[in-house]
């Protein structure tokens, strides 16, 4: 094997091995940013992928159509409510919450609902009574269904139609 | 932080065709790497180039599809990226082996052996991503993981199956195969250090009395882990085994930075390091000579023992140049080892300064995404895990790099995924499988809020709420 050939060898195996840190390091720039998705098409277009992790989280009620507004069903100021359309929606008794509360077992910044496809999620925001979704106390985002109960503090929220 | 807007409004995408497209490219790097291997000793394409690249096209389509069933949203650059790696060191293997053969020593299957055990690495890694769904299940195993850790950290000491090799008691004997258990261990203690961390991470910061400088946390909440760590500590210091020391320690002490976020930590553990390197160096004469090694490594080539390794390996490395000589034209075999702790010094003699960055920046890709995968977890313990798994892979390849690029004194290691080494190369793939794990549930698609964010807003906004 001549010596040029050895060297254009050694070379094409550098390129490779070039070209492939330099595309890993491509899909990281465009991974960093993500895509951002508008918000009609994440509504719209179901999201696969999570079904399984979502059943196993939240009870679901079957879908009839989707919720328009987060209600207060129970507690100091029942009817309280906030459209979805808003999200993400802030529960707390501080005054930039989109749900107020006055209720003494509730944080200033209680607990977050905000949408991810066409799935419901509460989360909690480290509130120091917890946020329940029926009687479990959540540790990460939750998907919430239709007239699944949210409890915070001594008030109980539902999402609506 | 003031991206929580953008972040609340981006949704990852699950990127495994990008996935697809870097584990194509890799596979060329890992089977180019064969063919140019055999082209340059032998002179012919190795006669079998379809069988070998089919076997880890296999393997690595294997690993692929698992992604993609069981942990869609994982991150799409780390599998490639081990996958070019131990591609490379296969072949890189191989050469040496062939070089063996033919200067005729008995031991010249440890590319054969390499590939068994890269088989059995991608079938734990496919079972690790299939049976842990959410790897929140291993917080529960914080002292068993630990206990289990420390447990075979002092196997190799056992009677029947414990075996010194070249100087360091860290292998076990079962049934034929050899194994270095310490290697598992540190996965297991890194498991039992995030999840032992994440519970007492503001009772360590917080509680406590100052001295000087230092919050000293209480004695009841570091006593725990401090008892860990002592004792393995302990234990690789009585085995002579350096590196994994120094392994141990620097995880040890990232871990507890990034829980307590109290840079004091590393002020101290610099310090408790000095000393005992000061110690080590006064008291141990084989810390004395590698450190005699490392600064004049030219005065001991001809001592035994010497540096006779580090030496060649420089001369190597420098006999590479830029671009290397080429596989088959350089004289890899002069360096004892050069098959595990010295591959960098085989990869910089024949592929060069241009190849040995190359490996840098993979490891230090592979790194980024362990902490990029920490900062979008959501949960304390994964972001503990995953800087537990990035720290163990940085300090690695850190500390053999350096000590065979002459940075640093030398200390054995195995390079991650490069080297030849079983029980390396399995506890590796089972630490990407768990950094695939966490970043799966990291960048599903879930409100997410900043955590720096949420850390700095509930100190003002969460009351105490009425006691009765």
């Amino acid at each position: 094997m001549s010596e040029l050939t050895l060297f254009l060898i050694r070379m094409a195996f550098l390129a490779i091995l070039w070209i492939f840190v330099l595309s890993a390091i491509s899909v990281i720039r465009s991974d960093m940013f993500g895509a951002r998705v508008p918000e009609t098409a994440r509504n719209g277009a179901p999201a696969p992928g999570r079904k399984g992790k979502a059943a196993a989280k939240a009870p679901r009620k079957p879908r009839r159509g989707a919720p328009t507004h987060l209600l207060v069903v129970e507690g100091e100021n029942p009817g309280t409510r906030a459209e979805l359309a808003d999200a993400p929606l802030l529960i707390g008794r501080g005054s930039d919450a989109a749900i107020k509360l006055d209720d003494d077992y509730v944080s200033t910044r209680h607990a977050r609902v905000a949408a991810s496809g066409d799935e419901w999620f509460v989360e909690d925001l480290g509130s120091t009574n917890g946020t329940y979704v029926g009687p479990v106390r959540i540790t990460q985002p939750t998907t919430i269904g239709l007239g699944v109960q949210v409890r915070v503090g001594k008030t109980i929220l539902e999402l609506r139609k | 932080m003031s991206q929580t807007g953008t972040l609340m409004g981006f949704v990852h995408r699950r990127r495994r065709g990008a996935e697809l497209f870097l584990l194509v490219l890799a596979l060329m790097v890992g089977i180019g790497a064969y063919a140019a291997v055999g082209l340059g000793v032998e002179g012919v394409v190795p006669a079998d180039l379809v069988g070998y690249g089919g076997w880890l096209t296999a393997l690595i389509v294997a690993a692929h599809i698992t992604v993609r069933i069981v942990a869609p949203y994982a991150d799409p650059v780390l599998l490639p990226l081990v996958a070019a790696l131990n591609g490379l060191g296969l072949a890189v293997i191989r050469r040496l082996d062939l070089t063996y053969e033919a200067i005729g020593l008995d031991q010249h299957t440890f590319a054969r052996q390499q590939l068994i055990w890269m088989t059995l690495g991608v079938i734990l890694f496919i079972a690790t991503l299939v049976l842990l769904r959410d790897h929140r299940v291993l917080q529960r195993f914080t002292y068993t993981a630990g206990l289990i850790g420390i447990f075979l950290l002092i196997l190799p000491f056992l009677p029947l199956v414990g075996r010194e090799i070249n100087g360091a008691r860290i292998w076990i004997n079962v049934a034929g195969f050899s194994f270095q258990p310490g290697e598992v261990a540190k996965v297991l203690l890194v498991i039992a250090f995030a999840g032992y961390l994440v519970l007492h991470r503001d009772a360590l910061a917080l509680a406590g009395r100052r001295v000087v400088f230092i919050d000293l946390p209480r004695g009841r909440d570091l006593g725990p882990i401090l008892a860990m760590f002592g004792v393995s500590m302990m234990i690789l210091v009585l085995q002579n085994d350096l590196g994994s020391s120094l392994l141990f320690f620097g995880l040890f002490l990232a871990m507890l930075y990034v829980a307590t976020e109290r840079p004091g930590w590393l002020v101290v553990g610099g310090l408790l390091f000095g000393a005992g390197a000061l110690a080590a160096y006064t008291f141990v004469g084989n810390v004395q000579n590698r450190f005699n090694f490392w600064l004049h490594p030219m005065d001991h080539y001809e001592d035994t023992p010497g540096s006779y390794q580090l030496v060649e390996a420089l001369f190597g490395q420098g006999w590479g140049g830029l671009i290397g000589r080429g596989f088959g034209n350089g004289f890899p075999e002069r360096v004892p080892f050069a098959y595990s702790d010295f591959i960098i010094s085989t990869v910089g003699e024949e592929l060069g300064l241009a190849a040995i960055m190359a490996v840098i920046l993979c490891y230090g890709l592979i790194v980024e995404r362990a902490l990029r995968i920490a900062l979008i977890s959501r949960d304390g313990f994964g972001k503990l895990l995953a800087v537990g798994l990035g720290a163990i892979v940085a300090l690695q390849v850190f500390v053999v790099v350096g000590g065979v690029t002459g940075l640093i004194p030398l200390t054995g290691l195995t390079t991650p995924f490069l080297s030849y080494g079983g029980s390396s190369l399995v506890a590796n793939w089972v630490i990407v499988a768990l950094l695939l794990r966490v970043s799966d549930q990291a960048r599903r698609p879930a409100p997410r809020l900043d955590p720096g964010d949420d850390a700095g807003a509930d100190s003002e906004s969460t009351q105490v709420v009425k006691l009765r």
